[in-house]
């Protein structure tokens, strides 16, 4: 079968002029503009992305960049935007993907890009090395044997373990997109992975370094990296199970927490969410700085008729939600 | 840019990784040259498990036996025994790094069945083992803080007055060359998988240390020893693991029978790889094949066994050829997987080149001899590069810094500049590749006789001939994986040359080698080694080396 491929071109020895636009929704404005040329392959009706690319880096153009190892979804090297999103090439079918007779792919623009299809993958790996991804070993350490876990304490921890570090759930982070020192998906998942090892020592003293600005509460729960993952690891699941562990372990003291709190706090007492209180006590009610700041977009609000009532009304019934609260237990009964 | 450390390791898979980590221990400087990111290395592929004899009812000494056997005594026994004895520990060692190895029911770790072996003694992480040791080590690298020069591609080893001091690599980022010069140098390069067409290898499988080692005049050793993996998945090639069967699962011809009862009576699909490979062939050489494939039944394991225990290959099958193998059989056939041979190591991964340590798949100490049983690679790869990194920071106590190399290097960076400047004369890299791979499968694969590999030589020949001509068809200095490529072939037609050669030497039929003309395993006359060494400019010469028996003499080997 024939399949058109669009390939998003970038040679950093020529790069292309940056002054017009680059054709990339905010915030990646500012990602370098790629040259995009198509090319036509012969292949048969169950290939994948990545065989078109090596068809044509072998047989058409030795030039075009393209990172892969396995073929089999493994090795994790040839993570890149498929049709706009981070996919693996090699676990991408083309007749999937094929839409209006063509398929494009391109470095993603949130990340640096080295050459076509060849992003900068330091952000990925600095992030990894942040959350000191190793076993601090809880002593003492078994002389001449294992340690005596349970099989479940293990199971628990291989979803993370499949990740093979595609980098696919960073590239179409929402949050990273905005703040480029957010820890990501995939250093927190790993973060999970040695919080909850039953054998590592270090467990509150992680949960405080992941609770600090940058960790587990700046995601936004896009949920774009439990869709891209094409490994199941669904970091979102292990950022909210580190969530729900640092807040038992009582650390609190931080905006997250305090966000979720006003929440909790505004539907238990009101029935419904007081908006207009949910910053404030999100920065804290005495960080008159912080509120400061977020003045310029109460204006912008109130401009477009979208600042909530400043009465906020408790909805009828209400003794039925303080209930459920009861039921359920923990910090809010 | 020349840059001075105690040790380098060339490669960053397990045993790189392994051996360098040994090394940071020891309180030398080390640094790892690899030409992908650590956790890329292809050792993440293995799938199902690590061996070691831990468990009650099993010793070191069984497991040593089984090897053996499986080797067809091929193995230098006194090898086998560092390897068998030394697994415990480093099991227990990777288990206190924070593999989440399988656990029983009282949280000791638990094993399950492989190949060739009497007892079931494969620790293992679902089917995704070796990609959880690759990672816990990456992860203890970083810990140790040892220096890794990502995407560095070798290009030729720095040998000086005989020993061997250094690499010079191509900084891919930069495409500039730079000299790292040394005490010792470690190859951990891995495999030569993409010699063959086709492979379960990575694509980066080019056999680059060994081809480097043999150019710098080592050794290699039982290089006719390709090992061919029984279960291959249709078309793509993709291995699907040898747990598979050791769950339980069936191999089943066109008229539905379980063959391998025939071939191996007690064994049946757990026979070492060499005896399934073969059954296979002759299956479907008979017309007992369904589409040239042979089919992998994991129907009767249920779901939950293959959700559980065998995630991945289930993902592969269903991504690359739409099998569902809860409800449908797979299609299989043998495909080049291992190879045995490598450079000629002691039991401390020490060639007979000074200064230069192998250690891993690139290596052959030899722990495989003509057949390596499953989940004996993974451990290969721990206990002798553990054994590397420690001899390779003890030898450089006694060697003196250098100051020379300028010299050295610039010769390198003429040549490469020579490479990329060469003009296009209609062959191109991809091309002379594939007729390679193919070639290799052809003739020197299951069964091999003299007239194919004859006609193989001819065809090597032939392509080194066009080697010469093939061009680079990117000029750019960033990131030019065409130059990479090119030269990546030099290495693999260098790597089949020593493969053939060593195939014609050995008359007779031992583990991986068949040979349809010599049909029968002689200890007379072939209870030895095969050594390839090839001197800067001259042809290759063969030798040979006893095998090393120490406490099991050869036998009649059934299954």
């Amino acid at each position: 079968m024939k399949w058109n491929v669009v390939v998003g071109r970038y040679d950093p020895t020529n790069p292309p002029a940056r002054n017009g636009a680059n054709g990339y929704p905010p915030p990646y404005e500012n990602a370098p503009p790629r040259n995009y040329q198509s090319f036509e392959v012969e292949l048969p009706e169950h290939a994948v992305v990545l065989d078109a690319l090596i068809e044509i880096r072998e047989y058409q153009d030795e030039s075009l960049v393209v990172r892969c190892a396995c073929r089999s979804a493994i090795c994790g090297s040839c993570a890149m935007w498929v049709n706009g999103h981070a996919r693996l090439a090699c676990k991408s079918k083309l007749r999937d993907f094929t839409v209006d007779g063509k398929v494009t792919v391109e470095s993603p623009p949130s990340m640096p890009v080295i050459r076509d299809l060849a992003c900068d993958m330091t952000p990925f790996w600095e992030k990894n090395r942040k959350v000191r991804p190793w076993l601090e070993n809880r002593l003492p350490i078994p002389e001449g044997e294992e340690y005596r876990v349970p099989n479940a304490a293990m199971e628990n921890l291989i979803q993370e373990v499949s990740c093979i570090s595609c980098g696919a759930c960073l590239m179409d982070c929402e949050s990273f997109a905005i703040n480029k020192d957010f820890l990501g998906p995939a250093a927190l998942a790993k973060a999970y992975r040695y919080t909850a090892d039953p054998r590592d020592d270090q467990e509150k003293q992680r949960l405080k370094e992941y609770s600090e600005a940058n960790g587990v509460w700046d995601c936004t729960h896009c949920y774009e990296c439990v869709q891209q993952c094409p490994k199941g690891v669904a970091p979102l699941d292990q950022i909210l199970k580190l969530r729900r562990l640092a807040v038992d372990a009582g650390f609190t003291n931080n905006p997250g927490t305090r966000h979720a709190d006003a929440f909790a706090e505004s539907v238990r007492d009101s029935g419904r969410l007081n908006e207009l209180t949910l910053m404030p006590k999100s920065v804290g009610l005495f960080n008159i700085r912080a509120q400061l700041q977020a003045l310029p977009t109460a204006l912008r609000l109130l401009r477009a008729g979208k600042l909530p009532p400043v009465f906020h009304e408790k909805i009828p019934g209400l003794k039925r939600v303080k209930n459920i609260f009861n039921k359920l237990g923990g910090r809010f009964k | 840019m020349i840059v001075d450390h105690d040790v380098v390791v060339l490669g960053a898979g397990l045993a790189g990784m392994r051996a360098a980590l040994e090394a940071a221990r020891s309180g030398v400087n080390v640094a790892i040259v690899s030409k992908v990111h650590p956790v890329r290395s292809h050792s993440g592929a293995a799938q199902g498990g690590i061996n070691a004899a831990i468990g009650e009812g099993d010793s070191w000494e069984i497991h040593a036996f089984d090897t053996i056997k499986g080797s067809d005594y091929l193995a230098d026994q006194d090898a086998v025994e560092v390897m068998c004895s030394e697994a415990p520990q480093d099991i227990i060692e990777l288990e206190h790094m924070g593999v989440i190895f399988y656990r029983d029911d009282q949280g000791k770790l638990g094993t399950r069945a492989f190949g060739g072996a009497s007892k079931a003694r494969t620790y293992f992480v679902g089917d995704i083992t070796g990609q959880a040791l690759l990672y816990t080590l990456y992860d203890q690298i970083l810990k140790a803080g040892v220096k890794v020069y990502e995407e560095w591609f070798s290009t030729d080893l720095y040998v000086v007055d005989g020993q061997c001091r250094g690499t010079v690599a191509l900084d891919m980022m930069t495409g500039e060359l730079h000299l790292l010069r040394c005490g010792a140098v470690i190859v951990a390069s891995g495999g030569m998988g993409r010699v063959y067409e086709p492979s379960t290898n990575a694509l980066i499988c080019t056999g680059d240390g060994i081809a480097l080692a043999y150019r710098a005049g080592a050794p290699l050793m039982d290089m006719e020893m390709v090992q061919y993996h029984p279960t291959t998945l249709k078309g793509t090639g993709f291995l699907m693991t040898e747990a598979a069967r050791g769950e339980g699962a069936y191999l089943l011809n066109a008229d539905n029978e379980r063959f391998m009862q025939r071939y191996a009576p007690k064994m049946v699909e757990l026979a070492s790889r060499d005896v399934v490979s073969r059954s296979e062939t002759i299956e479907i050489a008979q017309g007992r094949g369904i589409d040239g494939c042979v089919l992998l039944d994991m129907r009767h394991l249920g779901r939950d066994v293959i959700m559980h225990k065998l995630p991945q290959i289930h993902e592969i099958a269903l991504d690359f050829l739409g099998v569902d193998m809860i409800t449908d059989p797979v299609p299989v056939r043998p495909g080049m997987h291992y190879i045995m041979g490598g450079v000629k190591t002691d039991v401390h991964g020490a060639a007979p080149l000074p200064g230069l340590y192998a250690a891993g798949e690139c290596a052959c100490v030899s722990v495989h001899g003509g057949n390596r049983l499953g989940a004996n690679s993974l451990l290969d790869t721990l206990v002798f590069g553990r054994r590397s990194g420690a001899a390779a920071s003890e030898y450089i106590k006694g060697v003196k810094p250098l100051t020379t190399g300028e010299d050295f290097l610039a010769a390198e960076q003429q040549r490469i500049s020579e490479l990329l400047e060469r003009p296009y004369a209609g062959e191109t890299h991809a091309r002379v590749r594939l007729e390679l791979g193919t070639m290799m499968d052809q003739y020197v694969g299951v069964y091999r006789d003299e007239a194919g590999l004859n006609a193989a030589l001819s065809k090597l020949h032939d392509l080194k001939r066009r080697y010469d001509l093939v061009s680079v068809g990117d000029k750019s200095r960033v990131f030019n994986q065409a130059l990479t490529f090119v030269i990546e072939l030099g290495y693999m037609l260098d790597c089949a040359e020593a493969t053939i050669l060593s195939a014609l030497t050995r008359k007779e039929s031992r583990g991986a080698h068949s040979r349809t003309d010599f049909p029968q395993r002689n200890d007379a006359e072939w209870l030895k080694h095969v050594l390839i060494r090839r001197s800067p400019g001259q042809a290759p010469s063969i030798d040979f080396v006893p095998v090393t028996i120490t406490k099991w003499p050869p036998q009649e080997r059934t299954y």
